[in-house]
């Protein structure tokens, strides 16, 4: 069996006492030896890398993230180029989980036993997929459990406790759970406070599982979630990206930058 | 894969909502369940609620006005010989095309949710057009998202808009078109869903848009039979009901009463838009036999490459310029029920100019590509053979791009 990395990575955190921290980052953004080199540079203050695997018609992203895999696609990043990311990625020495992202088409067209098996040949962790919800996708999660990889399901403020609870019955060792009523990346709507409320709402009925918050968390109001198991950035980090190419400056120097004061909050 | 007769198509999925076991379903993010959950229960009390039902009639014959005409093109059917070239004028209902009966019945249910905003999306603008009266109609604030290029080339509708008082939201996003619009109120949607009703306007994404719409648009088809029988004295034996397919709404409710007959008595052909003639471009998921995919929340046939990338299309009608088409349409693919094939732009221009030459008509560039496929196969059939197509739209909209392409016709 394979030891649970994300759970390992939760429990590392936790020893810290601090929430971990999460990236999110899209595959072949804004080239595939850049997006390498941005995880490395990542890894070195994240505990967990998601990475997007580009879909050009999302329908639950913010600006950031479509400019981000748009970026990708039109550098003609194929979700070979995807693994094989996350192969090189896996080999370096800094190495943190990988956690794919993406839309249930790119999957479906792959072929679901084909993609979980080059997750496992590649060294993926956990799959999230965005319009995949429950119950929809017990038959997927399944196939993640069997081949030891996590399946992370979302839970929104919109979702209801007894829904909520049988996402959690069903779900492995990780839930994510979206801050407010938004694509990814929106200002934060509500105050910090509130969406910690909900936030151990769910965690009530999930002591066991670790729960990360996303969507609009940025350096500005990370430090107001030290207490939660994971928060995860990304619509930030994909804006960093962006404005380095727009500015003409080196775009690794400034998400390492980032990512160092994102750390920094959590301590 | 069996075909109940006595049930309605959009009933007849299973219970997470697939067509044929593989069309439709609701692929949607987490935030999207509740509401599109609410929204069934509503769905599924309202159209059983005599009260509902009621106001649903009243709106339909004093607001859109029913029946539509239906009439003989008799002077085309001459010119051509061969087969009875008929039409039903569904662009005669207020507004000038059949977004308005999906439209006026979102704006009734969002009035019944006890929502004050109401968003939606568009192609050709109809869809848009549509929600805008009925937003204006029942007092409800409007937001309709548009391709910025369909923003240019159907400047008309978007007129009409803004006089009704809805806000255009430019979507710049992708090929600028359909398809960028509907992922971008997909998008508003999911941050404004405690507040907002939103209304896709054909049968497409997830299941229980398909059915809203299909049974909105069903409306069509019982006045047609109705009329038929009027006209006939019982329905013809050789009928083919011929109609445009972007998304798929027209023709599904010009259908719906006619699934249940025999195909050698009443043929279903969906014409698809095959783009310009010399562009690999197309927007024709069905005849082109795209593969199985899923867009906006659904299953269907879409247009994509192999890596699951929805690809761009091209048409010079903006409101068949989609890339993927209703589940309910796959499923009629695969039972082979219906009979998909396309009709290129400059076919559809062609079938503009004759119709213009011959009838009082003024059928948009969608419908022009249903009256292509009826003027290929009349000339080849008996009189005995009824063809009717849905008009399902009025040309106005199109004028800008009409005098560019044929000039001003008399």
């Amino acid at each position: 069996m394979r030891p649970n990395t994300i759970k390992k990575a939760f429990e590392f955190a936790e020893s810290e006492n601090r929430p971990a921290l999460l990236s999110y980052t899209v595959a072949g953004d804004n080239s595939k030896s850049n997006s390498l080199k941005i995880l490395k540079s990542l890894s070195k203050y994240v505990d967990i890398c998601e990475l997007g695997f580009p879909h050009n018609t999302p329908i639950a992203d913010g600006g950031q993230i479509q400019t981000s895999s748009y970026r990708s696609l039109k550098n003609g990043t194929k979700i070979k180029d995807v693994f094989n990311i996350v192969k090189m990625f896996k080999k370096g020495k800094l190495s943190k989980p990988i956690i794919l992202m993406g839309y249930y088409n790119i999957i479906f067209q792959y072929g679901e036993s084909k993609f979980i098996k080059m997750c496992k040949a590649s060294g993926v962790d956990g799959i999230i997929v965005v319009d995949l919800p429950w119950p929809e996708n017990i038959n997927f999660s399944k196939l993640c459990k069997k081949n030891y990889i996590e399946f992370v399901q979302l839970i929104s403020p919109t979702t209801s406790t007894l829904r909520a609870k049988k996402i959690i019955k069903s779900s492995h060792s990780m839930i994510y759970y979206i801050s407010m009523l938004s694509t990814t990346g929106g200002r934060l709507k509500t105050t910090p406070k509130e969406i910690k409320n909900n936030y151990l709402k769910i965690k009530k009925l999930s002591k066991k599982k670790n729960c990360v918050i996303g969507f609009g968390i940025t350096k500005d109001n990370i430090a107001s979630f030290k207490t939660v198991d994971g928060l995860v950035v990304g619509s930030q980090i994909c804006r960093e990206i962006s404005n380095s190419i727009k500015n003409k400056q080196k775009i690794t120097k400034n998400v390492d930058k980032l990512a160092k004061i994102l750390k920094r909050r959590i301590i | 894969m069996k075909f109940q007769k006595n049930i309605p198509l959009i009933d007849q999925h299973d219970k997470y909502g697939f067509w044929g076991g593989k069309f439709g379903g609701s692929f949607i993010p987490e935030t999207l369940k509740k509401p599109v959950e609410d929204l069934t229960i509503s769905f599924s009390k309202l159209r059983k609620n005599s009260e509902f039902l009621k106001k649903k009639n009243f709106y339909f014959s004093n607001y859109i006005g029913s029946p539509t005409p239906f009439i003989k093109l008799s002077n085309l059917s001459n010119h051509l010989g061969g087969a009875q070239i008929w039409a039903k004028v569904v662009s005669e209902a207020n507004g000038g095309a059949h977004k308005i009966y999906n439209a006026t019945v979102h704006a009734l249910i969002c009035k019944s949710l006890g929502k004050k905003y109401i968003v939606g999306d568009t192609g050709a603008g109809y869809a848009g057009k549509m929600l805008s009266m009925a937003a204006k109609k029942f007092g409800l604030k409007c937001k309709i998202f548009m391709g910025a290029k369909d923003i240019k080339r159907q400047k008309p509708n978007c007129d009409a808009m803004r006089r009704n008082g809805a806000e255009i939201v430019p979507v710049y996003t992708g090929s600028q078109t359909l398809v960028d619009a509907v992922s971008e109120c997909m998008r508003y949607w999911v941050s404004n869903c405690d507040r907002t009703h939103m209304c896709v306007g054909s049968t497409v994404g997830p299941n229980i848009f398909v059915k809203i719409c299909g049974w909105s648009t069903s409306q069509i088809s019982k006045e047609l039979k109705q009329q038929i029988k009027e006209e006939f004295k019982k329905i013809p034996k050789r009928i083919k009901l011929i109609n445009c397919v972007g998304g798929g709404s027209s023709a599904y409710g010009f259908w719906s009463e006619f699934i249940k007959y025999p195909k050698d008595q009443i043929e279903l052909i969906g014409v698809e838009a095959g783009g310009p003639k010399r562009s690999k471009l197309h927007a024709a998921p069905l005849s082109r036999g795209a593969k199985l995919g899923i867009l906006h929340g659904a299953a269907s046939y879409v247009c994509q490459n192999n890596e699951g990338q929805i690809n761009e299309t091209e048409s010079i009608s903006a409101g068949l310029d989609y890339p993927g088409v209703s589940p309910l349409h796959c499923y009629l693919k695969d039972l082979k029920r219906a009979r998909y094939t396309l009709a290129t732009d400059e076919e559809a221009l062609n079938a503009y100019k004759l119709i213009k030459k011959y009838e009082k008509l003024n059928p948009s560039l969608e419908p022009c590509h249903a009256f292509a496929e009826a003027i290929k196969i009349a000339p080849k059939l008996n009189d005995k053979t009824i063809l009717i197509v849905n008009s399902c739209g009025d040309a106005k909209k199109d004028r800008d791009i009409l005098r560019k392409r044929i000039g001003n016709l008399k």
